[in-house]
């Protein structure tokens, strides 16, 4: 009985938190322009995005900010993780609540401050100004799942490494690296994650050439959002949920997921 | 190999990218258009319109973290006892979803709440009253829990599964019952992921203008939409700082509630 309650309880919650993405997969198949009517099935919303420039230029910008930012954010987190990691405990302290500013603060004030650093600095808003902004609000996520990596290491095995003639770099990469790659990858996709859902920072530091899809999707949102766009999130979504599904069954990589439970 | 010097990079990037920008909020709330020194930014938030924006902000804030715990909480400990992999876990709740666009989940809301949406249909079909909640702020509450609802399940799962279970058998066997267990076991021990929780929810909540922009109408100004017009409309920034400091004033208190209870940072999120 309880457990039929507890169930109940979770599925419940699992359709609220679905119910509006099943919706936008309805949506992509819906022949009528307005979302609040059906008026059949259609695969034409499909067949036209592949030929909307502008919707696969806001994709294009969206996945290259994404992916860029979160490659650099990754290299100079896992590079502070170390330093922090080696700090002593009050400037240790000091520097990761620096750090945890821009997750803990609201993202308008982080947004905004970005903006008028930029307008201080005379930056063009464009590219760059998006990407710099992006970089840094990943950073802290980079930070938080390569630190818990480093306290778990032991110190003594670099040291083996090394008394056996290996040099300091050979032994990074032959010991320390492997040990917290799964920290660095799970970095890796957090910051690419966020990076790829913000709309709000973008929405601050963007100049008037460059749209993002979420910029996009924020001005038609009064006249009325394209259909190709439900059909683009929902290859989007169909993908990444595909990727997820043969990665767990890829044999390889559910090994290195039960390694990874810690995480 | 100096460590040392291998933080050097990361200062000089927190400096420009986090610091100086809040230092740039502050110098812009505090001065005027000529550059000299003033509170009248600060001042503003006593007029009536932000007045009423901000307090609706903090109302439908208190009340959409209220009922994110009172989801979460139970979620949360139907999970920790159900052996789910933690990553497989974060990855439904929380990844996953993210794969669509915010912005897009957020307006599918719409869709399903309009007069005629999908869950009026539903409630029809069941002879149940209409529910008509679009662009009211009942339907910007709903827009906060559904976006912020993970960032209150996880930490609160994260302090559960840390909770020693011999701890929760002694005390039931000290003749505790199963409420008793909860009240003075498991409860005190799961606080710091509730507070990291509240403070997750209470921020993002406090300070949106998007979900009141999508699902409220236009006409419910939160002070997140008073503050983001006064720079993308208005062009008054030193306004819209000012307003900033202001709000930043709850932000920090949160802060500080958290750093008090977390200190390392460990406890919130992943």
């Amino acid at each position: 009985m309880i457990k039929t309650l507890k169930h109940l309880y979770t599925a419940l919650i699992f359709i609220f938190l679905y119910a509006p993405i099943a919706t936008l997969l309805v949506l992509s198949f819906n022949a009528s322009r307005t979302r609040s009517k059906w008026g059949g099935f259609t695969l034409k919303w499909y067949k036209e995005l592949f030929g909307n420039r502008v919707i696969l230029q806001a994709l294009y910008n969206t996945l290259l900010i994404a992916f860029l930012s979160a490659v650099i954010a990754t290299l100079i987190g896992t590079i502070a993780s170390f330093s922090i990691h080696s700090m002593r405990r009050k400037s240790r302290s000091l520097l990761i609540g620096i750090t945890n500013i821009p997750m803990l603060n609201a993202e308008i004030v982080t947004g905004i401050s970005f903006m008028l650093l930029f307008i201080t600095l005379r930056a063009k808003f464009g590219f760059y100004t998006v990407l710099l902004s992006h970089i840094t609000f990943n950073i802290p996520y980079v930070i938080l799942s390569v630190m818990p990596k480093l306290k778990q290491l032991n110190p003594h095995v670099y040291q083996a490494a090394q008394d056996l003639g290996a040099s300091p770099l050979y032994a990074f990469y032959k010991v320390i690296l492997p040990d917290i790659m799964p920290g660095i990858l799970s970095g890796f996709l957090m910051a690419f994650t966020m990076s790829l859902d913000d709309f709000i920072i973008t929405h601050f530091t963007k100049g008037p050439g460059l749209d993002t899809l979420s910029t996009k999707i924020y001005t038609e949102v009064r006249k009325g959002i394209r259909p190709e766009m439900y059909s683009l999130s929902t290859l989007i979504f169909i993908s990444v949920l595909l990727l997820l599904f043969l990665v767990n069954k890829s044999p390889y990589l559910s090994k290195e997921k039960s390694s990874n439970k810690k995480v | 190999m100096n460590k040392k010097l291998l933080a050097f990079p990361y200062i000089v990037w927190a400096a420009v990218f986090i610091l100086i920008p809040l230092f740039m909020v502050a110098y812009y709330g505090l001065t005027d258009k000529n550059g000299s020194f003033t509170l009248a930014n600060l001042a503003s938030i006593t007029t009536k319109e932000h007045l009423k924006a901000l307090w609706l902000s903090v109302l439908l804030s208190l009340m959409s973290t209220l009922i994110c715990l009172l989801l979460a909480y139970p979620l949360a400990m139907i999970l920790a006892h159900m052996k789910v992999t933690k990553t497989s876990f974060i990855v439904l709740i929380f990844i996953l979803p993210m794969w669509m666009n915010f912005l897009l989940r957020t307006l599918a809301w719409q869709t399903l709440l309009e007069k005629t949406g999908v869950l009026n249909n539903i409630l029809h079909f069941f002879h149940l009253p209409a529910l008509e909640i679009i662009n009211t702020p009942y339907a910007i509450i709903l827009g906060m829990v559904y976006n912020f609802l993970p960032f209150m399940v996880l930490p609160i799962y994260n302090s559960l599964i840390k909770i020693d279970p011999n701890v929760i058998h002694a005390a039931r066997d000290l003749g505790a019952n199963s409420v008793q267990t909860f009240l003075k076991i498991t409860m005190p021990l799961s606080a710091p992921g509730m507070i990291s929780g509240i403070t997750m929810v209470f921020v993002p909540a406090l300070t949106t203008f998007v979900i009141s922009n999508l699902l409220g109408g236009s006409k419910i100004l939160l002070i997140g939409n008073v503050i983001e017009q006064e720079f993308t409309q208005a062009g008054n920034w030193h306004l819209g700082s000012g307003l900033s400091l202001v709000l930043m004033l709850f932000i920090i208190f949160n802060m500080v509630i958290t750093a008090l209870f977390d200190l390392e940072g460990e406890g919130n999120a992943l």
